[in-house]
């Protein structure tokens, strides 16, 4: 069954605080820690950050905190602008990227956590094993059997809008742990962001595996448990919309019938 | 201890290619409903109070017992496929999946057939 209340080895305590030792604009940063090596229960450790000295965005703050803190603190991060995925967060309750979620938008303390319902590996990481999977299990990539061209595949400016608001998803996983189903049935349910990327190879034009696309989506587990919550489309930090995606798919396998 | 792949996990059994006709099924079931269910608070707010023998002649007037049957089945119908839906989501364990999916469709189809009878009965009935 679902389970509403965390195991005991999973209740989170509080932690440590790290005051700052001068400073007249402090914000406090609040962060989920969980060390797999110490036994002990994850913990809120507050650091004390001074946003006269920190750059706008809470990847900035989270940076400061690692670089001049607490070195222990571990989080992935690399672009810093939005477009490698690596640094989605829980930030103030909503799953978003650091890098482009300004400190100034957020009231009170800066709580920031794990992407929910993964299993952590230390601190901020979440272990992504499941959806990487889910999203070979798709096949992502153009498969045709006409000879490929001595020149590029082409296509229609009116055939390229179709991938508009799909090709941007950067894999951040945001929607993904944001979806309740996938929450409690991600192990067969393939969670929005997957399904808007099967989506996306479904509406490409130069590809020609439409129907065993569809084929391998059509399950009531693996499609079929989006019950358009639309957290996906609510919580995307690059604006695309999911649901909207996972809507499509569903028409074509009733078009289909 | 399981030392398969993840994308073997992830593969698992394979698509099942039967989701869609429960998803189209239960869309057009609840279309049906709206009008349905519509017309029978419509029409029994009338009879609201009534004794026996002013609710049998409601029954059996022209065409309320087939709208009545209507509405008994795809109501039916369309609840066993909510609940169905609710069942998979949240109930995990093959053995406990199973057993409520079976009782609910028993459970659906038992009420159904009882309201359709106490229909041709209050119909036909002495």
């Amino acid at each position: 069954m679902v389970e509403f209340t965390l195991p005991a080895n999973s209740k989170v305590t509080e932690g440590k605080t790290f005051k700052a030792s001068d400073g007249s604009n402090i914000k406090n940063f609040r962060i989920y820690r969980w060390d797999p090596d110490s036994g002990q229960n994850p913990r809120i450790d507050t650091y004390e950050v001074d946003l006269d000295k920190c750059g706008p965005m809470v990847l900035d703050a989270l940076i400061k905190i690692k670089n001049e803190i607490d070195p222990t603190l571990t989080f992935r991060r690399s672009c810093r602008e939005g477009v490698c995925g690596s640094c989605a967060f829980n930030i103030d309750g909503t799953n978003t990227l650091a890098c482009t979620k300004s400190i100034d938008e957020i009231k009170g303390d800066v709580k920031v956590y794990p992407l929910p319902h993964m299993p952590v590996i230390k601190d901020l990481v979440p272990d992504l094993n499941v959806p990487y999977a889910q999203y070979r299990s798709i096949e992502p990539w153009l498969q045709a059997d006409t000879q490929p061209p001595t020149t590029e595949r082409l296509q229609s400016p009116e055939e390229r809008e179709k991938l508009d608001g799909l090709w941007e998803c950067i894999l951040c996983f945001c929607c993904q742990t944001s979806c309740p189903s996938y929450w409690w049935n991600g192990d067969r349910y393939l969670g929005p962001a997957i399904l808007l990327q099967a989506y996306r190879w479904i509406a490409d034009s130069r590809d020609e595996a439409t129907g065993k696309r569809l084929d391998n989506l059509d399950d009531p587990f693996r499609l079929f448990r989006c019950h358009t919550i639309m957290n996906c489309t609510n919580t995307c930090p690059k604006g695309l919309n999911p649901g909207k995606a996972i809507a499509e798919i569903k028409k074509a396998l009733v078009q289909r019938r | 201890m399981e030392l398969r792949s993840y994308l073997s996990r992830v593969r698992g059994l394979g698509a099942s290619h039967e989701g869609t006709h429960h998803f189209w099924v239960q869309r057009v079931s609840g279309i049906a409903l709206v009008p349905l269910v519509i017309w029978f608070v419509l029409s029994a707010t009338s009879i609201v109070g009534a004794d026996l023998a002013t609710f049998k002649a409601w029954v059996g007037t022209h065409y309320n017992p087939v709208l009545l049957i209507l509405l008994i089945v795809t109501m039916s119908h369309h609840a066993y496929l909510g609940l169905q839906v609710v069942i998979e989501d949240y109930v995990h364990g093959e053995a406990a999946k199973l057993t409520s999916l079976i009782l609910i469709k028993f459970a659906a189809v038992l009420l159904g057939a009882c309201a359709v009878f106490a229909v041709i009965r209050l119909t036909f009935g002495s």
